[in-house]
């Protein structure tokens, strides 16, 4: 009986289409294209930034074993990327927190062609330019910076006023829906709400509201000009070597974040998503009532 | 409708793949375009303007690098750059350890200065613990000792007409240029050069400035990176502007490709 009716509905259901709504304005189409080119080269010309030392530290300075000056040297890295030699060769070595990894297979510390190795942090096909050079990687990153920064001024204030931001946070419904949304995520079933789902509405708010401010509060106070203006700021992440490495951390989140949020586009329906997302249009589930005064299209 | 439906579709479709391949072609698609003088990278450098404007309206003209204390200093400075200059001015005023140098303050003054380093040493000095910051992303903090540069510019009496003070120094950078090497040469705006804490070091972590940290006088500009803090120092030219030294874009570094800023 029950497979009958699975038989009966499941069909219909998939054909059942609900209202075209319009759910997303032109600020934040616009502003998410301008982000994702932002990012972008944010990510390949900081990654070839990096590269310069490829060595994240805590604390305000940098340790440096043959700089020691009393009985042991300041020692306070925590990460390197980098090569050394051995037996079979010269080999990429990534050090984490004292334990140290051959890299070389990621491309990590050594890279190319192998017959003639490149010897650097990152891979040349992860970097603008591709090739090792610091002042044109800081020309790209600075001018992606104002235009991230820009953007998202852009952003906050369109969102204040249609009340997108309001949207993104989750509120105390939200939560209460969690551990549904995450079994709905788990059997990849994807419900096409008007509302964001609560887990959307987490990843939201941690890129936006978290990681945002903070990548860009870190990159300013790596900067010793606004160090001298604003020197509370840099102390309040610990250090100027401290804030470089939490600005890499958070590099890592957002890239964590790219992936999550493409798989995740491809699962609930590229197409549907992609529209959304270009003309602000989105096919909802069946279960969502037509409703014209909110601009809804059959 | 299905026609309009598949060609918005196509529409996505093309949209999507041209993005991705903007995007993941593999960077170095992007190298054209990025050299020095590139229209590209020329239209990109102007936020490097909009950094140094922006910084110099929110940033109090004299407002303070942060200093540290004794106990911050942890190890030596670490060198960079040149840290032996072999060239035969300089070698000449190493062999007699320094007692003929002279530092220079010429161009667009009133009077001309010309000091040994015991006349800079009778000066009165500022000591400072501050944090060097290379362009790199390594930081040491280290204490500088030597007088401020201000005074001595209004002793030499800077003239309206001059904007800039280009640092000369001793060292040269052995780059491949066909040139012979450059020599390496520095520039900072007027509000640098009269800030507090710009001074003429020539005393660092309590004892003489080392030969690798640029001795016997390096600038300390504590608001800029380290490519800033010219080292060797011999002559300090006020201009009005910097485009007859060198590549014409205010320093060694800024020559190949460096912002000239320096204080982000």
């Amino acid at each position: 009986m029950a497979t009958i009716t699975e038989d009966r509905v499941e069909p219909r259901d998939r054909r059942a289409k609900g209202p075209l709504i319009y759910r997303q304005s032109i600020f934040t189409r616009v502003t998410h294209w301008v982000w994702v080119v932002c990012l972008f080269f944010l990510l390949c010309s900081g990654l070839n930034i990096f590269n310069a030392h490829p060595t994240l530290y805590i604390g305000e300075q940098s340790g440096f074993p043959n700089l020691q000056t009393g009985s042991q040297h300041l020692d306070n890295a925590w990460l390197d990327i980098g090569a050394v030699n051995t037996p079979d060769g010269p080999r990429g070595q990534t050090t984490l927190l004292g334990h140290s990894f051959d890299t070389t297979g990621l491309g990590l510390g050594m890279s190319g062609d192998p017959a003639n190795p490149e010897f650097r942090g990152f891979p040349g096909w992860l970097t603008v330019p591709s090739y090792y050079d610091l002042g044109t990687s800081r020309v790209v990153h600075f001018f992606f910076a104002w235009i991230l920064v820009a953007t998202l001024a852009v952003w906050l204030v369109a969102s204040a006023f249609n009340r997108h931001i309001a949207e993104i946070p989750p509120g105390p419904r939200d939560w209460r829906q969690l551990p549904r949304d995450v079994l709905n995520h788990l059997r990849l079933r994807f419900e096409h709400r008007r509302q964001y789902n609560v887990l959307q509405k987490i990843a939201y708010s941690v890129v936006l509201f978290i990681l945002f401010p903070l990548i860009m509060l870190t990159g300013m106070s790596m900067s010793p000009g606004l160090n001298a203006a604003l020197p509370w700021l840099v102390e309040l992440f610990g250090g100027r070597q401290t804030a470089r490495s939490i600005h890499f951390l958070t590099m890592n989140a957002l890239v964590l974040f790219f992936i999550i949020h493409i798989v995740m586009v491809l699962l609930a329906g590229p197409f549907n998503e992609l529209r959304q997302m270009i003309t602000g249009r989105y096919r909802a589930g069946p279960e969502v009532g037509f409703d014209a005064s909110r601009r809804d299209k059959p | 409708m299905r026609q309009l439906i598949l060609n918005r579709r196509r529409l996505l479709g093309l949209g999507a793949a041209s993005a991705s391949t903007l995007l993941l072609s593999g960077c170095d698609w992007y190298d054209g375009g990025l050299g020095m003088g590139d229209g590209l990278r020329s239209a990109l450098e102007r936020a490097n303007a909009l950094t140094y404007h922006a910084q110099r309206l929110l940033v109090g003209q004299q407002a303070l690098a942060t200093e540290y204390t004794d106990a911050d200093i942890r190890q030596g400075q670490r060198p960079n750059g040149t840290v032996d200059p072999q060239t035969p001015e300089y070698l000449a005023v190493k062999a007699n350890n320094f007692a003929d140098y002279r530092l220079n303050i010429t161009g667009l003054v009133n009077t001309p200065l010309s000091l040994s380093l015991a006349e800079l040493k009778a000066l009165p000095a500022r000591t400072q613990i501050t944090r060097h910051d290379c362009v790199e992303g390594w930081s040491c903090i280290a204490k500088w000792t030597g007088p401020q540069l201000g005074p001595l510019l209004d002793r030499a009496g800077v003239q309206p007409a001059a904007r800039f003070c280009v640092y000369h120094c001793y060292d040269t950078m052995d780059d491949g240029s066909l040139d012979g090497p450059p020599p390496y040469y520095e520039s900072s705006d007027l509000v640098d050069a009269f800030h507090p804490q710009t001074i003429l070091a020539y005393g660092m972590n309590g004892g003489d400035l080392p030969i690798a940290n640029g001795a016997p006088v390096r600038m300390r500009i504590e608001r800029a990176l380290g490519y800033k803090q010219a080292k060797y120092v011999h002559t300090i030219e006020l201009v009005s502007d910097f485009t007859k030294f060198g590549g014409g874009r205010g320093g060694y570094w800024e020559d190949n490709g460096y912002d000239w800023y320096g204080g982000i």
